[in-house]
């Protein structure tokens, strides 16, 4: 027996879920086919900014489409709510990159520059603040703290509610989610449908959308897709409970709406190993405590990694298949930041048919097509 | 309400419980002194504030939690009662710092 659907989603993290739910609050029949519970889920590990600042280095589009998400956080964490139930706990205070060194801080203000110098680059506001001003903000900071980089649209929340709340109101709103179901062969059929047999079934669907992360390398060739992903590690740190003393993300380092504190930024190559190290573990949790010494009082109760979906150039992909139309390749590291746009920006123009040139043009792989000797 | 067995073997220790002077016994963890006075609840929890006190007894709930001078979140189980030491109720979340 095929099932049929408008569209089928697959990968069924954030970015599917979020792409799911906008498809079915678009009245579409929309069917997630997934992994199991030992897929590799940077959707149950990241660090949960919703972040702006610095993005976009190298490719304007990038800031832009991150500036239209964090903007329309609010409406999808609200929506989110409603058809859930879950409160995801989005806050967007502004945030803060602390800086330990005079060098630091004249690195970080010239990069700050550059980015946003580049020609079409959509400039926000962000400050350069020095110690005095970082200290009226958090009176906790240590003595190596000379200053940090501000920004007002930077955010974080709480994405494993997220994560769930999505499942969730894509559920509610009618949507299909089958766990253990991952894709064996993928074929577009004349007429412009799309077969999909995973060991559990067969499914037909006018339009597949990739979201599968690194699986997406895989899964993409089958519909003449090129998915140039790899994992990179990122490991983190959290400590227990403790009262409100955070009250905005710092990029390596915030505070949980639960009380936690979690650190982390690490950005390791391991292919697909997961394991964890003191070493870095150390490394992130002694500069956490340089930057707030009474965060190096508390104790760390759990720690973990996890597999962010990296480009050669870190910037996300969205492109439509060109031999079958219809078919669409997602692909990015920062699903937290991106969820909104892809309920509400995205899956509306994956519904349309043709993805907004202005918006995501630059975000097709034909950017990799450079040999590599020019 | 529990009971001493062999009160008599062990020297009192005099301590403080939330600034109240109370008397344990030598070769108590803080946890057994607690109970020992009568103290079941010995924090409240960080989320709903419920209150809890020590279980297992043996390092691995993390129900006992109190604070022992000045440094919040301590197992209660796991630290041996000393003269002198301040110990407090703890409130929901660790304060960090403390």
């Amino acid at each position: 027996m095929t099932r049929e659907y408008d569209v089928a989603v697959l990968g069924g993290g954030l970015m599917g879920a979020a792409i799911g739910y906008g498809m079915v609050r678009l009245g579409r029949r929309t069917a997630i086919l997934d992994e199991g519970d030992l897929a590799f889920r940077a959707s149950r590990g990241n660090f949960s900014l919703v972040w702006v600042q610095s993005k976009g280095m190298g490719m304007p589009a990038y800031s832009a489409w991150t500036r239209r998400s964090a903007a329309v956080w609010p409406d999808f964490a609200a929506a989110l709510k409603q058809e859930s139930g879950v409160d995801c706990a989005l806050d967007q205070p502004g945030g803060f990159t602390l800086l330990l060194s005079e060098a630091e801080m004249e690195r970080r203000a010239a990069f700050l520059a550059r980015l946003h110098a580049q020609p079409g680059f959509e400039r926000y506001p962000y400050e350069m603040w020095d110690r005095a001003r970082v200290r009226q903000v958090f009176p906790g900071i240590g003595p190596d703290v000379v200053g940090a980089s501000y920004c007002p649209l930077d955010g974080h929340l709480n994405a494993l509610r997220a994560f769930r709340a999505s499942h969730l109101a894509f559920a509610a709103r009618g949507g299909d989610y089958f766990p253990e179901h991952p894709v064996e062969t993928m074929e577009a059929l004349p007429g412009g449908s799309f077969r999909i047999v995973t060991p559990k079934g067969a499914f037909a669907a006018a339009k597949v959308v990739l979201a599968a992360g690194t699986g997406n390398a895989r899964l993409g060739p089958m519909l003449s897709l090129a998915a140039p992903v790899r994992p990179q590690r990122g490991q983190a740190l959290v400590t227990e409970k403790a009262s409100p003393f955070l009250t905005h993300p710092v990029v390596t380092l915030r505070q949980t709406d639960e009380g936690g504190i979690m650190m982390g930024d690490s950005q390791e190559e391991a292919g697909f190993d997961t394991s964890l190290g003191l070493g870095v573990l150390a490394v992130m949790a002694r500069r956490a405590a340089r930057m707030f010494p009474e965060i190096g009082r508390l104790n760390v109760v759990r720690t973990w990694s996890a597999l962010r979906v990296m480009t050669k150039d870190g910037f996300p992909i969205y492109q439509q298949s060109e031999a079958a139309p219809g078919a669409f390749l997602c692909n990015c590291h920062s699903g937290v930041t991106l969820a909104a746009a892809h309920a509400l920006l995205l899956a509306p123009m994956i519904d349309a048919g043709a993805l907004d040139e202005g918006l995501l043009g630059a975000f097709t792989t034909r950017r990799f097509d450079v040999s590599a000797a020019a | 309400m529990f009971r001493r067995l062999h009160e008599a073997a062990r020297p009192v220790l005099r301590f403080r419980l939330d600034g109240e002077p109370v008397e344990g016994r030598e070769g108590d963890s803080v946890a057994a002194a607690l109970l020992a006075l009568g103290r079941d609840a010995c924090r409240e929890t960080a989320v709903s504030g419920a209150a809890r006190g020590g279980y297992c007894m043996m390092g691995v709930c993390f129900d006992c939690l109190v604070v022992i001078d000045g440094t919040g979140n301590r197992q209660a189980c796991l630290v041996p009662l000393r003269e002198g030491m301040l110990v407090e109720t703890q409130h929901g979340r660790r304060e960090p710092g403390r």
